[in-house]
């Protein structure tokens, strides 16, 4: 019986293809915003988190001072070498440590000038970073040692300061440090954020202290936990440690702060995620309206076919049997309008993931559930109209004009 | 519903007493008071009489698309009138053939697929149902309209398509109303031809409404309708040449 209504309900279809063009446009447009919302706010998630894993696995930063709000930190004493010493040998659980110390400034090479950040650091810089070299090599422990003028560049100051040109072995001068290039990094690309990670150079610390700050400050230190440690556990570690060699009394708040990459991962995917789901939920008021224009319709279908179904009942169709049809007719439209809505978003998904550079990743849940409540928006609004015309007096029906 | 066998004896139909009423209190109007009518089966029997005579609610009552208010009503022996409406469909499904003044047919759908109609009611496989709806439409000599939608049909065609529908599924008894009514003479002729053919090559019991006389003229007995009450039943004798 239900293959007979199908059959009825596609040759109704088929006797008005634009009128059921237009009919099912609602839930065309209802899934298909659904499906393209979901899909490109997974995209958006799993991109966040895979920048920040690019950042480095079980990173932890320490910085000194709070943040006081954007670009705004409260003041406070820079960390020392002895502070890293520390840590290195009172923290089991940690993996590396990286100090850190940054200035803005200019780049020359050649006729060439370029504004850019350089960092003194380590070699467990890259360690803590999850970074390679492309060409060259890391700093030697003699050079560490010595603070020779020695550096390795990120993929955006080579670009910008050598064009096509070989860099290394090439010599640079850092404000006013002539200084011999022997390494780039591997590009890393922007962070969610819109920072770029590759406009830096690195040097030794030493060589950054003595030739560039004057003094022997680190602005920051980079931290990575041991595989298979809690990192709030090491975070908490750290604080502890840190209060104590800083010198801070009970009542005070920490004058430093440590950001675990993880938790920071964890917050900005959260967030994406109830992005996504708010807009997906004022998508899915557009299938709900979608099927109320599919109500509207089929009531609309009724009143016009109240002679076929006159006719219908008159040779021996049973009020189940209308009723069957009608709403078959209307999740036929529904699901059909589902099925469209699918393959357009599938469609503006992929344009859309390339346009904004995010990944595209098929979510086959939403797609199935999509279709699922295309199918049901059918059956609940449908399920008036069908009735209306199930219940038809054949006489009355037969005499409708 | 196999059930429903009749003997030569059972009539086809059998109204006795039957009242209709439309409203209620000081509104209602009887558009049937009192009729008593028994048709055998293998008749052909033309009911005439003014409009609001009463007859098209008769032809209701006996497609059982309405019940009577008072009296009974029996069909092969069964009391139609106690039926419940999805009983009653069954019994239209089984057992009546409906032809009407304005075709009736499926818009923008073939003759084929208007004439399967029925047999997909009573759950025929698609290959049955096609060889039937396609043998009907050639006894009712429409062969090689098959793909024909109503629009590309003439009234006649149209009509003989309506025929094909009411016989396809093999009814005792059928119904029409008004069948040459948007007919010209020619065409109208032709169509009661094919009716009278019907009833006397089929044994199919035909009950048909006209206002023309010249249309009843083809039935072997005429039954006038006055005031919702039989005037005059009577055997016809000037069958036309």
């Amino acid at each position: 019986m239900i293959g007979n209504a199908l059959m009825q309900a596609l040759r109704a279809i088929r006797r008005n293809v634009l009128r059921s063009f237009l009919t099912i446009l609602g839930i065309v447009i209802g899934v298909a915003a659904v499906i393209i919302m979901v899909t490109l706010g997974g995209g958006a998630t799993v991109q966040v988190t895979q920048q920040i894993a690019s950042l480095g696995s079980n990173l932890l930063m320490v910085r000194p001072g709070q943040r006081l709000g954007p670009g705004l930190r409260s003041p406070a004493a820079a960390f020392t070498i002895r502070d890293v010493e520390a840590m290195r040998k009172q923290l089991p659980g940690l993996a590396a440590v990286a100090p850190t110390a940054s200035k803005g400034v200019t780049l020359v090479y050649g006729n060439t000038n370029y504004s850019s950040t350089v960092s003194g650091t380590e070699n467990a810089f890259f360690t803590v970073r999850n970074w390679t070299l492309a060409a060259g090599r890391e700093f030697t422990p003699a050079e560490l040692r010595g603070g020779s003028a020695v550096c390795i560049v990120g993929d955006t100051v080579r670009r910008e300061l050598f064009g096509g040109q070989q860099p290394l072995g090439a010599k640079i001068r850092i404000d006013k440090v002539s200084c011999d290039v022997i390494g780039l990094l591997e590009p890393k690309g922007q962070t969610s954020m819109g920072t770029d990670q590759d406009d830096l150079v690195v040097m030794p610390l030493r060589a950054f202290w003595r030739r560039i700050a004057g003094n022997q400050d680190v602005n920051f230190i980079q931290v990575s936990a041991r595989q298979g440690v809690d990192t709030q556990r090491v975070k908490r570690d750290i604080e502890l440690l840190m209060r104590e060699r800083r010198h801070i009394s009970r009542t005070q708040d920490d004058d430093f702060t440590v950001l675990d990459m993880k938790e920071i991962a964890k917050t900005l995917s959260g967030a994406t995620q109830v992005l996504t789901a708010l807009l997906s939920a004022v998508a899915a008021v557009s299938l709900l309206v979608g099927g109320i224009g599919i109500m509207n319709i089929m009531l609309v279908s009724v009143t016009e076919r109240t002679r076929e179904i006159g006719i219908r009942l008159a040779i021996g169709a049973l009020e189940r049997d209308v009723l069957l049809q009608f709403l078959v007719e209307a999740v036929v439209l529904s699901s059909l309008g589902g099925i469209v809505g699918i393959v357009l978003a599938i469609a503006v998904s992929i344009g859309a993931a390339s346009a904004l550079r995010l990944p595209f990743i098929f979510n086959g849940g939403i797609v199935a559930l999509a279709f699922f409540f295309s199918a049901a928006v059918g059956v609940v609004f449908g399920y008036f109209p069908a009735r209306k015309a199930a219940r038809l007096d054949p006489i009355d029906a037969l005499r409708y004009e | 519903m196999s059930s429903l066998a009749s003997t030569d004896d059972t009539p086809a139909v059998e109204l006795r007493g039957v009242t209709k009423v439309y409203g209620s209190g000081e509104a209602a109007v009887a558009a049937l008071c009192g009729v008593d009518l028994r048709i055998a089966t293998g008749e052909f029997v033309a009911m005439m009489g003014p409009s609001g005579s009463g007859k098209s609610t008769c032809m209701n009552i006996l497609g059982c698309l309405d019940t009577p208010s008072d009296g009974s009503y029996r069909f092969r022996g069964v009391d139609a009138g106690a039926l419940s409406r999805g009983e009653r469909a069954l019994l239209r499904r089984h057992y009546l053939g409906f032809v009407f003044q304005g075709f009736n047919l499926l818009a923008r759908t073939s003759a084929l697929e208007n004439v399967e109609l029925p047999l997909i009611y009573r759950g025929m496989p698609v290959a049955e149902r096609r060889a039937r709806a396609r043998q009907a439409l050639h006894d009712v000599g429409l062969d090689g309209r098959e793909t024909h939608t109503p629009a590309e049909l003439s009234g006649g065609q149209q009509q003989r398509v309506a025929i094909a529908r009411a016989i396809v599924a093999d009814p005792t008894l059928l119904l029409a109303d008004e069948p040459t009514g948007n007919l010209d003479s020619a065409r109208s002729r032709e169509i009661m031809e094919l009716m009278t053919a019907l009833n006397r090559e089929r044994g199919l019991t035909v009950v048909m409404v006209t206002h023309e006389p010249d249309m009843a003229a083809y039935a072997s007995r005429v039954v006038h309708f006055l005031d919702g009450q039989v005037d005059v039943d009577e055997a016809n004798h000037r069958l036309p040449s």
